[in-house]
């Protein structure tokens, strides 16, 4: 029998922490996350629900939504968020421009991250021909101006809603690709990743169980700051006409009709840049939660 | 009072606190010491004992503002350092007291020459013309025996070797004639002959400017080469203190003992044949692993169209075979091609050659064929840190082998996993944990566990005790040996320290430039040595003996040669000479 002296009885750690819990209850238990998830379930409710919500037509042009002169009125009791330069319910088109806002949101970007993460792991995990073939049209992607990419594609396909997701998807992948490709090569040159193939393990499992989860971070990061990108993006079309058609609501096609009465009407502006602001916020801090959640090695440390 | 006379600097109770998530975590608790001018306290502990952090307190560098000084002073020329205000600290470091840290490679700024790096270091606190910088520049690095002086001032540090540049942060150190001098592992970085001149270099210099140095250190070889007075530091506290010949030879508290009695002893094992806890010799008739001319070379790429121009020569031809039950150790210096060796075994690098692995040809294999023989041969790297995925709990690690080679499943995999946990030396408990929570030791048994896991003919461990404390490098080394007594595996044993190397191996070859230049069994090799390179590898290990004669001063050994040849460059075969035995020795000396 052999005699074996383990060093030390405890990891050196800090105490075990308890991880039963599944991803989502350790969310509850940070306040800044709760309130990203308060915020995010409220904008997909009012999406869900805006036929119900609305309390007026989103598109009708009321006659005592104006002023005598003209002028849109401002946040009263019958409107409560104001009303537009066409004497339309602000609230209204906001709750169905949430509808809007989502979709490319979560559609566009979620689409860019699926793609910008394909081809950026790809490129950085295999190199050879096959990375140097992406990465060189990612670079080429990267050489057009977004915006005037945007606006060929769309100029192509007639523009609706799903149109202007898929060109956004697109446009936004670029970026993406390009900082996995990098943080992919990094990663397999780390030595666990040599100890991973010196077991036999395939390249699938190697980039599905040790490299893919070390990406998560960087993943969710760009994904909830793509949001406020792409919604952005969203209004810059719909304001050249390319986008979202009126008299469908966006929040940034809101912003972008009314912002030359930014001086006379604040709110028309203040109002749906709130929104678009906090919904992204909230994302970010959502993401920025569940980064440190799914990190083990952040167990522990002050959240 | 004579004594008290010489007292340079004392330190009377030092706290040192980190912040932590709940409570402040004392990581140096009451330490004191006094200094004497001329004279050299070495501060000897593991690793956490918190060593370097004292020497960050003396500097007032502790990292901002997760640590601070506690309590305690540092009485330096009638005033405490702990006291001063940030200004007057700043013009304390560098002058008065200088310090050297442990890695050269990161501590010079790369973008900068080395000149312009010392003419700072000389006009930090001091105005003098530029002819009298450049000549000043000029004699430190004469000092620091830096040859062609004039030439390095306008090289960057990444043309210097790791010697020269440690020799270059000496210069840096020194430039403003500082009381004291704090070295911070100024040798662990570095290959043994470079830590012997680096050694006796600072030893020349103590004696020509009559610094005090502290000088931090994990290596007992070291502490007894130069040491006049010790202080063991474990876990924030001061253990043990006294002059060198005291700590070494009549150690009062029971952990120097355990400590000193760790330290791997060249010579130790002198007349015997077999390694400390080996119970069987190897069986020399089942060879499972054979090398025929070996040859690794990388590709260097340059000019427009990215053409191979030049190549480094990693392994140059070479043979050898690998037993059941046998070590076989490969020693040499950084550079020498002996993890690169290692890789080729687990055709992780292309090569030229005849490798075979069990009896099955592994050259050109693909991944897919590969697979199966992984099953036979596995590998255990140096840095138990980076070998094991930081997002995986451990169990998982240690089971995954088994899943790709779908060995076991189920229960049955759990079954093998605690088994092998439990093999190993931690409870079956911790398969559940992350490899964060573990120390380094506790994170190489894993690494071990994980190698055991498919069972093995052949472990390849590349410095696998290296980067461990000496009390966790004895117990990780005797579970090897044991699992070796248990199951027959043979290991290819990757090092560069001799010490270690003559405790478990049965046969060592020494390499150097990608080239053996003797192998043998271990009582030919460390017993008669018969090339230059090999007695030059063993006479710079330190010994932890201070009552052993002091090495006179190493002179500087130049650079070692380049290993990048032009592509048509194809270099002589070695030849050997059998001196007896199998004891084989290149010839001529290479």
């Amino acid at each position: 029998m052999s005699i074996i002296v383990p060093e030390l009885g405890e990891p050196s750690g800090p105490t075990r922490p308890i991880r039963a819990q599944s991803v989502f209850g350790r969310l509850l238990h940070r306040p800044m996350a709760v309130v990203g998830i308060i915020i995010i379930a409220v904008v997909v409710l009012a999406a869900l629900f805006a036929p119900v919500l609305t309390p007026h037509d989103p598109n009708e042009q009321y006659f005592e939504g104006l002023t005598l002169e003209g002028a849109p009125l401002g946040p009263n009791g019958q409107f409560w968020f104001g009303t537009d330069l066409l004497g339309r319910d602000l609230l209204s088109r906001l709750i169905v421009g949430a509808q809007t806002s989502l979709i490319i949101g979560v559609v566009a970007n979620g689409l860019a991250v699926i793609i910008g993460s394909l081809v950026g792991i790809t490129a950085g995990y295999f190199r050879g021909i096959v990375g140097a073939v992406l990465m060189r049209f990612t670079d080429l992607m990267m050489s057009f101006p977004a915006l005037l990419l945007a606006i060929v594609l769309a100029a192509i396909f007639r523009p609706s809603l799903w149109i202007v997701a898929l060109v956004i998807a697109m446009v936004n992948w670029v970026q993406i690709a390009r900082v996995l490709y990098t943080e992919t090569r990094s990663l397999s040159e780390r030595e666990f990743i040599e100890a991973e193939r010196s077991l036999g393990a395939g390249s699938m499992l190697i980039l599905w169980r040790h490299i893919l989860p070390h990406l998560v971070s960087t993943i969710i990061v760009w994904a909830t700051l793509g949001i406020s990108t792409t919604v952005l993006l969203e209004a810059t079309l719909s304001f050249l006409g390319i986008g979202v058609r009126p008299p469908t609501p966006s929040w940034g096609n809101i912003i972008f009709e009314n912002q030359t009465y930014f001086a006379t009407a604040p709110w028309l502006v203040f109002i749906p840049g709130a929104a678009i602001l906090l919904l992204s916020l909230a994302f970010n801090v959502l993401g920025d939660a569940l980064r440190d959640i799914l990190d083990p090695t952040q167990q522990g440390r002050a959240a | 009072m004579i004594a008290e006379a010489a007292t340079l600097f004392e330190l009377r109770g030092l706290v040192t606190e980190v912040a932590s998530s709940s409570a402040p975590r004392r990581v140096v608790d009451g330490l004191s010491f006094t200094l004497e001018r001329g004279k050299t306290l070495c501060i000897a502990g593991e690793s956490g004992s918190g060593k370097s952090m004292t020497a960050l307190s003396l500097m007032g560098l502790l990292p901002q503002p997760m640590a601070r000084v506690a309590s305690g002073s540092a009485l330096y020329k009638g005033r405490d350092l702990f006291g001063l205000a940030p200004d007057a600290m700043r013009l304390i470091r560098g002058r008065e007291i200088g310090m050297i840290f442990q890695e050269p490679m990161t501590s010079l700024n790369p973008v900068l020459t080395i000149g312009r790096q010392l003419f700072e270091a000389i006009t930090a606190n001091a105005t003098l013309s530029a002819t009298e910088v450049r000549a000043r520049a000029l004699h430190l690095l004469d000092q620091v025996q830096i040859p062609e002086a004039a030439r390095r001032l306008t090289q960057y540090p990444h043309e210097l070797s790791g010697g020269m540049r440690q020799r270059v942060m000496i210069a840096i150190a020194l430039s403003q004639k500082p009381d004291i001098l704090i070295a911070d592992e100024p040798t662990t970085a570095l290959d043994v002959t470079v830590q012997a001149q680096i050694l006796s270099l600072i030893r020349l210099l103590q004696q020509e400017t009559g610094t005090a140095v502290i000088m931090i250190t994990h290596d007992m070889g070291v502490v007894a080469e130069m040491a006049d007075h010790v202080l063991v530091m474990k876990d924030g506290r001061q253990v043990e203190t006294g002059t060198a010949g005291n700590i070494f030879n009549a150690p009062r508290e029971a952990y120097t003992k355990a400590l000193l009695a760790a330290v791997p002893r060249l010579g130790a094992m002198a007349g015997t044949s077999l390694p400390r806890r080996a119970n069987q010799p190897p069986n020399s008739a089942r060879e499972v692993v054979a090398v025929d001319n070996l040859t690794v070379r990388f590709d260097l790429r340059g000019g427009l169209l990215r053409q191979v121009n030049q190549r480094v020569h990693a392994v140059e031809g070479i043979s050898f075979r690998l037993h059941a039950g046998e070590t076989l150790a490969l020693v040499g210096e950084s550079g020498c091609g002996k993890s690169t060796t290692g890789r080729a075994l687990l055709n992780l690098v292309p090569y030229t050659g005849d490798i075979s692995v069990n009896g099955t040809h592994i050259a050109g294999l693909r991944p897919d064929q590969m697979k199966p023989i992984r099953r036979d041969i596995q590998m255990i790297f140096q840095d138990p840190y980076a070998s094991l995925d930081p997002r995986m709990r451990v169990g998982e690690l240690v089971a995954e082998p088994l899943k790709i080679h779908r060995l076991a499943k189920g229960s049955e995999l759990t079954d093998r996993v605690e088994y092998l946990f439990r093999r190993v030396g931690l409870p079956a408990e911790a398969a559940s944990r992350y490899p964060h929570e573990f120390s380094g030791g506790q994170r190489q048994r894993i690494c071990i566990a994980r190698a055991l896991s498919l069972s093995p003919k052949v472990i390849v461990a590349d410095e696998s005790v290296s980067a461990l404390d000496v009390t966790i490098q004895a117990q990780v080394l005797e579970l090897m040996q044991d699992i070796q007594n248990e199951t027959g595996i043979a290991y290819l044993f990757i090092s560069h320290d001799m010490a270690v190397v003559e405790q478990i191996s049965h046969r060592v070859a020494v390499m150097y430039m990608g080239r053996f230049v003797e192998i043998g069994t271990r009582a030919q090799i460390f017993e008669n040595p018969q090339h230059d390179y090999t007695r030059k590898l063993m006479a710079a290990v330190p010994v932890p003996d201070p009552l052993r004669h002091r090495r006179g001063y190493v002179p500087f050994g130049g650079e070692l040669p380049s290993s990048v040849h032009s592509v048509r460059y194809e270099p002589q075969p070695a030849v050997y000479r059998d001196v007896g035995a199998g004891h084989l020795v290149a010839e001529p000396a290479i």
